[in-house]
């Protein structure tokens, strides 16, 4: 093979290794990305289908545990009227408690339910802004994605 | 006194980085005389910015709380190893630390490359110090290190508990000087761009730094995923984080690097190839610190955040691979074609590689970002572990297959026949290990099934370049190449024994009960409240048995007081075959406490794996640079 | 059609920054402000966080005239910084109620010994509830209270000098 071919024929072979790398992500992200949800965010007896997240405060009051000492279900809650009842068995983070905000992971049953895989509860209070000149914009707070 | 003196000399250090770029340009355009001053040049910026570090770290040590920094990260109560760790453990001190080590590799480039020639040099220096002049500009004028707070507090606010571990206190420094490894690859890259000059003897005065950076991040890497394996308390070992990935994609980009400056030095092959991906590889590190430091993304290692900062970092990002890309554009073009070789060869098997690593690269990379650009169209959404390890585990299975094949295939050409003859037994071995896992636990999934095969058929395959030879007069490389492939197959048996055999239990448990997981039986014993020097923490005793022995651990909440934070501390116990990891949860109330237990058989090797990876590179590494300095003896002899 | 692939590099990292600095350009976080801006204060009642104070209930907060209450922490360093801003409002007679988040007694005295105390009443909030309920995120916040008990401003951040003028306007607006 000629300098010129081989060098043709390795560009080629990049262009294509990376194309191939596109179609199989975007693939792979068709199926598994999971959307964000707030309450709000739900159309009224339409749930979404796979993985997802949901996000919100918990309400305050509706903290229940399960008999079995580690299963907990709670309602999500935002400013609209929708509500979420969420059910998750493991160790909930620190900051997790009535009132304060939360992210879920997990999916939807048929009936509404949310079964969380995983809990995920930002550090609300975090405990300064990065800078003592902070201006309004760079406070930082992880409270809730939105 | 001392902050003014590191401010100033931060300041010098930046002016002298202004003169080298200067001095550079000026020499490239055929000025007389200038050439000789931009190694000395280097080589006093180096001191000048090491005084600085130096400086603060003398600041931390003391916590003199006047200095905002120190006031905002430290905390006179906290161990001597974390106030210095404190120095590095927050965004401006990191940064420093980032100059000061690229000013000192610039200074040992300047001080130690002979081989490359002098034009392509000085335009690498040049480069280097472009890139350097960048991050002071960064650090003088949007995060100063050395600011002083006035009135000054009568004491510090802590460095955030979870970085108060000595695995995390080592862990960014390392790799930020992979990162910084990679970027005088880059200048090397553009240096040899800017005189056309690519060639082996361009490949062989990178390939040190290359190494060097590849296995800091390696060690990185091994470091942050058992840190997050043992810190956080959740079990796992790697989550696909963006801060994770963050470091993964250097590597994966600085592993492709290394394997075409190979190409490069031995066959001069491969030249605009490797160009390309030193420019890659260094805008992949760029790329991590801006994901990190900018909060874009969020993240369960949340760090504090400053669009501003962001901002500063995206603009770097721009001008330098930006830069790099028009470039490569332009003059690539121009540089002469390499030598070529027949698709059956060891730069067969190389450019697959390769192929196969800007694969993963562009998945993990279009993964961390999705995100980013759904946003840009309103659609929150979050892309995790399902996404990753279905569309990287495959291809990273055919990468360790190219990775096993390689290492036996002569350079240039090589017969089909001759290559599947020696890889028959590495093979024969694989399918062994195929069928005994299916049988032996018949409903593993088909992922970590076909690793284990992988790991056995990569841990021979990896031996054999050693086979038959006298093992006394292998050369140093070649030990190297065999340690860190076979640190592969070990790492590999790790991940696939740990998602296939793993036992978990959750639960609600009294004092006194007794839980099993796995082989173990583990029994409640108590819950006390205990003491350190800035936390306190609820602990409770277990005491776990097999058969005859038992031991005790203590899994604890701990509850830092500055700042107020509460974490939990899992008790690990290590064992040959594996490990046992404890975790205490929350009381219920009703006197019960939440226990999650793990049992993970041989979860260790993932670790030990990507420390024998480092250690071969380190191998390589030495064998690398004893063999030029011999040679370059050699040439001066005659 | 060679060289166009030479480019393709530069266009892939031309888009990458588009899509990252439009990242940056949003908001960094929605959550931000408080939605209780223009709202009633929620109703609380804070016990004492030191003898010398009283505590704070959301019925203090609807005297007649507006306040500012300030949210913050012996613990926290940008509090101190902000401790002279809040001398000086207070010289200019403009009433300052503290909540003191996840602290204790004695440290509340102590950081008020050292740094002067602006405050009329301050309630302690050992579980950041009222924080929490009141959409803050950190320390120091401040917020403008009007006579009726609704907040007018939330400030995040400690109060920088140059920032002095915005709050008393804030405040005279809610007269």
């Amino acid at each position: 093979m000629k300098r010129k071919d081989q060098r043709a024929a390795l560009l080629i072979l990049a262009l294509v290794a990376m194309v191939g790398a596109v179609l199989l992500a975007m693939s792979g992200l068709k199926d598994r990305a999971a959307y964000f949800y707030a309450p709000g965010d739900l159309k009224a007896g339409q749930v979404p289908q796979g993985a997802v997240r949901i996000g919100g405060m918990v309400e305050k009051g509706s903290l229940q545990r399960a008999a079995d000492g580690v299963t907990i279900a709670f309602t999500v809650r935002d400013e609209s009227p929708n509500r979420i009842r969420v059910r998750y068995k493991g160790i909930v983070p620190d900051l997790f408690k009535e009132g304060s905000g939360v992210v879920a992971e997990g999916s939807f049953g048929p009936d509404g339910l949310f079964a969380a895989s995983e809990i995920l509860a930002k550090h609300d209070e975090n405990y300064m802004p990065p800078r003592l000149d902070a201006k309004k914009g760079e406070h930082k707070s992880e409270s809730l994605a939105k | 006194m001392i902050a003014e003196f590191g401010l100033a000399a931060l300041w010098l250090a930046a002016a002298l980085s202004l003169l080298q770029l200067g001095f550079g340009v000026a020499a490239l355009r055929g000025g007389e005389g200038f050439a000789s001053s931009v190694r000395p040049i280097a080589v006093v910026q180096a001191v000048l910015v090491g005084a600085a570090f130096l400086a603060l770290i003398q600041l931390f040590l003391r916590t003199d709380l006047s200095v905002a920094l120190v006031a905002e990260n430290s905390h006179s109560q906290k161990p001597l190893l974390y106030k210095f760790a404190g120095t590095w453990g927050n965004h401006e001190g990191s940064m420093l630390l980032w100059v000061t080590v690229l000013a000192i590799a610039g200074a040992a480039v300047a001080l130690f490359e002979r081989s490359l020639k002098e034009r392509t040099l000085v335009a690498t220096l040049a480069a280097q110090a472009a890139i350097g002049l960048g991050f002071y500009a960064f650090l003088l004028f949007a995060s100063n290190p050395f600011a002083r707070l006035n009135p000054a507090p009568p004491q510090g606010n802590g460095l955030n508990p979870l970085l108060q571990d000595p695995g995390l206190a080592f862990h960014p420094p390392t790799l930020y000087l992979g990162y910084v490894g990679i970027s005088i690859a880059f200048s090397f890259a553009v240096g040899a761009l800017i005189t056309r000059d690519v060639g082996p003897a361009f490949a062989k005065a990178m390939r040190p730094w290359v190494l060097a950076a590849w296995i800091l991040l390696t060690l990185g890497i091994t470091a942050g995923s058992y840190w997050a394996y043992y810190e956080l308390g959740w079990g796992g070992w790697w989550f696909w984080d963006p801060v994770e990935n963050a470091s993964l994609m250097p590597w994966l980009a600085a592993t492709a690097l290394l394997h075409s400056v190979t190409v490069l030095a031995t066959r001069d092959g491969l030249r605009a190839w490797t160009v390309m991906l030193a420019v890659v590889a260094f805008s992949m590190s760029m790329v991590g610190t801006f994901l990190v430091r900018s909060g874009i993304l969020t993240s369960v290692h949340s760090f504090a955040v400053d669009p501003r900062r962001g901002a500063f970092i995206l603009i770097l990002l721009a001008l330098y691979i930006g830069g790099a890309l028009i470039l490569f554009g332009a003059r690539v073009g121009t540089v002469k074609e390499g030598s070529t070789f027949e698709p059956v060869s060891r730069e067969g098997a190389l450019v697959l590689n390769n192929l196969l690593l800007c694969v993963i690269l562009a998945l993990v990379f279009i993964g961390t970002i999705y995100p980013l650009i759904t946003e840009a169209f309103g659609t929150k959404l979050s892309i995790g572990p399902p996404y990753f390890n279905s569309v990287v585990g495959p291809i990273a299975l055919a990468l360790a297959l190219a990775m096993a094949a390689g290492p036996l295939m002569r350079w240039r050409r090589d017969r089909l026949f001759e290559v599947v003859r020696r890889l028959a037994l590495p093979g024969g071995l694989m399918a062994v290990a195929l069928v005994l896992v299916f049988v032996l636990a018949p409903g593993i999934r088909v992922l970590p099934l076909l690793g284990l095969a992988l790991a056995f058929g990569v841990g021979a395959a990896s031996l054999a370049p050693l086979w038959k030879r006298n093992l006394r007069r292998t050369p140093l490389f070649i030990w190297g190449m065999a340690v860190s492939h076979l640190g592969i197959g070990v790492s590999l048996a790790g991940m696939a024994a740990e998602s296939a055999f793993s036992k978990e239990r959750l639960v609600a448990a009294r004092l006194g009960e007794t839980v099993s997981v796995g082989p173990y039986a583990i029994r409640f014993e108590s819950v006390d409240p205990v003491a350190g020097p800035n936390w306190t923490a609820i602990e409770g005793k277990l005491t776990a048995s097999r058969g005859g022995g038992s031991f005790v651990l203590r899994p604890q909440a701990r509850m830092f007081s500055a700042p107020p934070t509460e974490t939990s501390e899992a008790a690990i116990a290590t064992r040959l075959d594996g490990q046992l990891y404890t975790v205490l949860g929350k009381p219920d109330g009703a006197g019960r406490w939440q226990l999650r237990l793990w049992w993970k058989p041989f979860v260790t090797l993932i670790w030990l794996g990507g420390a024998m990876v480092a250690v071969g590179g380190l191998l390589a590494l030495i064998g690398r640079v004893r063999r030029e300095r011999r040679a370059r003896r050699a040439e001066e002899g005659e | 059609m060679k060289r166009l692939i030479l480019w393709a590099p530069l266009a892939v990292f031309a888009g990458f920054l588009m899509v990252v600095a439009f990242g940056l350009k949003r908001p960094p976080d929605p959550a931000i402000h408080s939605k209780l801006v223009g709202k009633p204060m929620p109703a609380f009642e804070l016990k004492p966080a030191v003898a010398e104070h009283p505590g704070l209930s959301s019925e203090d907060l609807k005297q007649g005239a507006p306040r500012l209450v300030n949210v913050f922490a012996s613990w926290c360093v940008p509090c101190i910084a902000e401790a002279p801003v809040l001398m000086e409002l207070k010289r200019r007679g403009v009433p300052i109620d503290g909540i003191a988040i996840r602290d204790r007694g004695e440290d509340v005295a102590a950081f008020l010994a050292r740094n002067r105390d602006p405050y009329a009443h301050i309630g302690t909030d050992p579980n950041s509830q009222v924080q929490l309920a009141l959409g803050s995120s950190g320390v120091p916040e401040t917020f403008v209270v009007d006579g009726k008990g609704v907040i007018r401003l939330q400030h995040i951040g400690a109060i920088n000098p140059n920032e002095l003028g915005d709050i008393i306007a804030a405040l005279e607006a809610a007269k």
